[in-house]
């Protein structure tokens, strides 16, 4: 494996022997339940899993939820508080798992981050730098859904949007149905950019849940040859 | 966030004081402080890693040892980044002289001594502007070293570098890490031009060697603080 740019000091990427897969995408995209597919489909070829996702470091995921119910933080802390939670689990739970062989299944990686950041203003090239630290995967899935079809799944689910995930910290509308759509609009303009140079494996996630597992565990096996 | 560029537009100026445990630096900038506010300007002190809102996280993180060289690195940018955009900035730009006790120097001497890039780092706190001044207290490593363990204090495990595993007495690990820091303080000073206090010299004497400075720097009576009847 290699790091995106500078790294973690004292890990030799090259000792890592195991895989790291992440699925990408907005929250209504199917990600959680592909995630579960996926995790059964390699279980049952004999490989062991670990699972990761933002926000579930023991170091800060505790300040992070708090911090994300009164909107206290300033933009560049807030970056600093999901890097230092994507840095935790990386180095204490991705790494060690790699180096024990296992299949890490990352339910969001760094791109998330940096799409959130760069929309809310962020250098791009400082982000660049910061999450020279990650890993690259050997795949990234990127689940793409329509902004009106995940407005729809959303508030199927949940009959309300989620503050956040509607950017309504942006001001880009009082109302949370156009802040949503907005929103995720320009998130998935960023996620566009980044993919010629992250090399996402975009997946069409308006399709039904069994069309688009059978997408993903073909290019899971194509790519990983597991 | 935009990467700090020149920001002569502001009327704020910052002052940083940089230096070994030991150094003397924190006498100093309070003595500082205190000549400026006697002189009724408008002057805002901030210390290293003292932002509210991280500090729960750096003191879980450092109890239970949770830090790798990474976290120690992001979770002080955290911290610095709190206080820099609540308070640093816009009192730089509301016309205050903002005095800091350890400023992103200290970082870069302490997370490379950790290995932390160096390019990693200065791209890390690329948002903050340097200061208008850097005072760097110069003080032999012995001095300095005797000045803090002459009291047979108690070392915190970070404070002693426990965590780099240089040795497994914290005060010999002390005081190996502390000379790795100053060796860093001393390309750090010549990179960014910090200005040189003699740190053996008596505190009266450095305290009138740094007023005198300040003084030629900035233009003082700008800085006067002009609210009527409150403070």
């Amino acid at each position: 494996m290699q790091f995106y740019g500078e790294g973690i000091p004292g890990v030799n990427p090259g000792e890592l022997t195991g895989r790291l897969i992440v699925m990408e995408g907005a929250d209504g995209s199917g990600r959680s339940v592909q995630m579960e597919i996926l995790r059964d489909y390699l279980e049952n070829k004999g490989h062991a899993t670990v699972n990761v996702g933002l926000r579930r470091s023991t170091l800060v995921s505790e300040e992070l939820r708090e911090a994300k119910e009164g909107n206290v933080l300033g933009e560049i802390t807030r970056s600093l508080f999901y890097a230092t939670d994507f840095a935790d689990q990386l180095e204490n739970q991705i790494i060690p798992a790699l180096k024990a062989g296992f299949i890490v299944l990352a339910d969001r990686y760094i791109y998330t981050l940096m799409a959130r950041d760069i929309v809310r203003g962020a250098d791009r090239g400082w982000e660049r730098s910061l999450y020279g630290m990650a890993l690259v995967p050997d795949l990234v899935i990127y689940l793409k859904v329509s902004p009106a079809q995940l407005v729809e799944r959303n508030l199927r689910k949940n009959a309300m949007l989620d503050y956040w995930e509607s950017g309504m910290d942006l001001g880009l509308s009082r109302d949370s149905f156009d802040s949503f759509i907005r929103y995720q609009r320009l998130i998935q303009k960023e996620f566009a950019l980044m993919q010629a140079e992250y090399g996402f494996s975009t997946v069409n996630g308006n399709l039904s849940i069994g069309v688009v597992a059978r997408e993903i565990s073909n290019r899971v096996t194509d790519i990983l040859g597991v | 966030m935009i990467l700090c560029q020149n920001r002569g537009q502001y009327p704020g100026r910052l002052i940083a004081v940089e230096g070994l445990d030991g150094s003397g630096k924190s006498t100093q900038i309070y003595l500082l402080k205190r000549w400026l506010e006697m002189k009724g300007l408008k002057v805002f002190f901030t210390e290293w890693n003292s932002s509210l809102l991280v500090k729960k996280a750096t003191s879980k993180g450092k109890k239970r040892q949770l830090l790798t060289p990474t976290t120690f690195s992001l979770i002080h940018c955290t911290d610095f980044a709190d206080r820099y955009e609540r308070q640093i900035l816009p009192l730089i730009k509301a016309g205050y002289l903002v005095l800091c006790d350890r400023y992103i120097y200290t970082a870069f001497a302490r997370d490379a001594v950790r290995g932390c890039s160096r390019t990693w780092l200065e791209y890390l706190y690329g948002f903050a502007c340097h200061p208008d001044i850097t005072l760097f207290f110069n003080t032999p490593l012995q001095v300095a070293l005797e000045r803090i363990l002459g009291g047979r204090p108690q070392l915190k495990y970070h404070e002693a570098g426990m965590d780099l595993g240089l040795s497994a007495d914290p005060y010999e690990s002390f005081r190996i890490f502390q000379g790795k820091i100053y060796d860093e303080y001393l390309a750090l000073q010549k990179r960014y031009g910090f200005i040189e206090i003699d740190g053996t010299a008596s505190i009266e004497a450095q305290q009138q060697r740094v007023r005198e400075l300040i003084a030629a720097e900035i233009d003082l009576p700008r800085y006067r603080s002009r609210t009527i009847g409150i403070g």
